[in-house]
């Protein structure tokens, strides 16, 4: 019971100083609550219809930010590359960069950031406003299982539907960045298309996934932690809502930084 | 009246005639941090009676009727509702148990998301198995119909007054036909005239449905109304249980100022 769990937190002395175990009891929190995550996740009865509703609402609600924005990087990208690539007269390589750039780096990273910003957000003010409105409790004295139906599923949900996002953007960002080449450089659909794909690889593609997949689980893990374990009334949920999208973006990036390393090593070796 | 422990005071019945107790507590104590808020309370609730608890804000109240619902865990004490002991129950056990308690939260806490008729359906679709959309339909429209709002099935929580709300979160915990109900603050932030017409509720749902229930309150008038017996929450502790007669006749000055500043009739 989480409350109880609360109630046992603020309840702890502190040992080595105030701020530093104040440090120590969030780290153990959290890493309690993805414990607590994983496993809920592998027991019956599972929430299929709630999951599919979720993936719904950061799949499909996002999609017209994701294709605005998506569709403009690979424009503004391109058109940013090209006087570069110009100077020695490589103009050619624009569709083999575009392609690294997104599927490599853009694409996941900013699926992520946006997601971060429209969901992460999203979740932690609905959950924190749950909270302090007692709906979670609610939820536990009617014998149903609150981490389940609320933290479980939208933790998968962005768990499964942030990678396709991610995908979805490489797309839409392929298709600006055809248009410009287009327009400068009068290159075919086929030839582009065939050109972006000849110059990313299985481990392009794989990493990527596997990066925008962390990042998912980041971001409904730091969301649902946040509105979870709200407090403090309607102050609580402004502050989980605002706490939710830093915390995600930062170990976002944090993510990125490493899953980077491992997969240049990958790469070297 | 000297001050009584609590388990000592029965409602007025014979001691043959006297009703099981559906909650049992015996020296429950819970603090937060450095405030000891339950100092070793001691309670009974007996079949089919209303229990109002009294106290000022502040004092524990609420965190007495989470305790029940396992809600909190308390540092010490025993909690037994309906013959189980609430701290040594599995997950799955309390989940058993708490079909059987209804509670009523004091913002009624219904899902901001959903309808009224998905928020009443919501307890009965995840907890009783091989329902027919007949018969969901049905227990909806009798909840909303205890509660006089049938009328509102398709609403949002949002497009419902102050009143409407806490009679939809009531027949939300009816729904499951519960066997005890736990109302924390039923009338806060009401006006006299809807606060009546929840006091008349609460009786009506004793009535129809043979239910005890425990009142968290510090309306007097509410106590006044549905309580058969009085338990004054004082210091972390209840020194003065029994009718309301009993408890405001009492030579407590703490009790008397309660009564002194908060009641009019």
């Amino acid at each position: 019971m989480d409350s109880t769990n609360t109630n046992q937190a603020t309840s702890e002395k502190p040992v080595v100083s105030g701020r530093l175990d104040k440090i120590f009891l969030n780290l153990s929190d959290v890493a309690s609550f993805i414990t607590h995550f994983f496993r809920e996740v592998l027991v019956p009865p599972y929430e299929g219809r709630e999951i599919i509703r979720q993936c719904y609402e950061v799949g499909v609600r996002s999609l017209p930010l994701l294709s605005l924005t998506g569709f403009i990087t690979g424009i503004v990208f391109t058109n940013q590359s090209r006087p570069s690539l110009a100077t020695f007269g490589a103009t050619s390589w624009l569709p083999s960069l575009i392609a690294i750039a997104l599927v490599r780096a853009l694409s996941p990273l900013v699926t992520a950031l946006i997601a971060a910003g429209r969901v992460g957000s999203n979740i932690g003010a609905e959950l924190g406003s749950m909270r302090v409105t007692e709906q979670i409790d609610a939820m536990e004295v009617s014998a149903t299982n609150p981490f389940k139906f609320l933290v479980v599923s939208r933790v998968l949900a962005t768990t499964i539907t942030i990678p396709i996002l991610s995908l979805y953007f490489s797309l839409v960002g392929m298709l600006g960045s055809y248009l410009n080449v287009h327009q400068n450089e009068e290159t075919s659909f086929l030839t582009f298309i065939e050109q972006f794909f000849s110059s990313i690889t299985f481990l392009d593609i794989n990493s990527a996934v596997i990066k925008a997949t962390v990042f998912g689980f980041t971001i409904g893990v730091v969301g649902c932690y946040k509105g979870y374990h709200s407090s403090k009334g309607t102050e609580g949920v402004g502050r989980a809502a605002n706490s939710a999208v830093v915390t995600s973006m930062f170990i976002i990036f944090i993510e990125e930084l490493l899953i980077l390393q491992i997969v240049n090593a990958i790469r070297a070796s | 009246m000297q001050s009584v422990p609590a388990n000592q005071i029965k409602p007025q019945r014979t001691e043959e005639s006297r009703p099981s107790a559906v909650i049992a507590i015996r020296g429950l104590k819970i603090s937060f941090g450095d405030l000891h808020v339950l100092r070793g309370v001691d309670l009974d609730l007996y079949q089919g009676e209303n229990l109002v608890v009294l106290g000022r804000s502040g004092t524990g109240k609420s965190v007495l009727i989470k305790i029940i619902a396992g809600l909190l865990r308390p540092d010490s004490g025993e909690v037994d509702v309906l013959g189980q002991n609430v701290d040594q129950l599995s997950a799955r056990e309390l989940d058993t148990l708490r079909l059987k308690i209804g509670f009523s939260f004091q913002n009624s806490a219904l899902y901001d998301s959903m309808t009224v008729r998905e928020n009443l359906e919501f307890p009965l679709i995840r907890n009783v198995r091989n329902l027919s959309r007949q018969e969901i339909n049905r227990s909806v429209e009798e909840a909303l119909d205890d509660v006089g709002l049938k009328q509102t099935i398709n609403q949002m929580p949002s497009e419902l007054s102050g009143g409407q709300r806490k009679r939809i979160g009531i027949a939300r915990t009816l729904i499951l036909k519960p066997e005890i109900m736990l109302y924390d603050e039923p009338t806060a932030g009401l006006d006299p005239i809807t606060s009546s017409e929840i006091n008349n509720l609460i009786n009506e749902v004793k009535e129809r449905h043979n239910t005890s229930s425990i009142v968290i309150t510090h309306d007097l008038t509410c106590a006044k109304t549905v309580g058969d017996r009085i338990a004054m929450l004082l210091d972390g502790r209840f020194e003065q249980v029994g009718t309301f007669e009993e408890v405001f006749a009492a030579d407590d000055e703490r009790v008397k100022q309660f009564y002194d500043y908060k009641f009019v009739d």
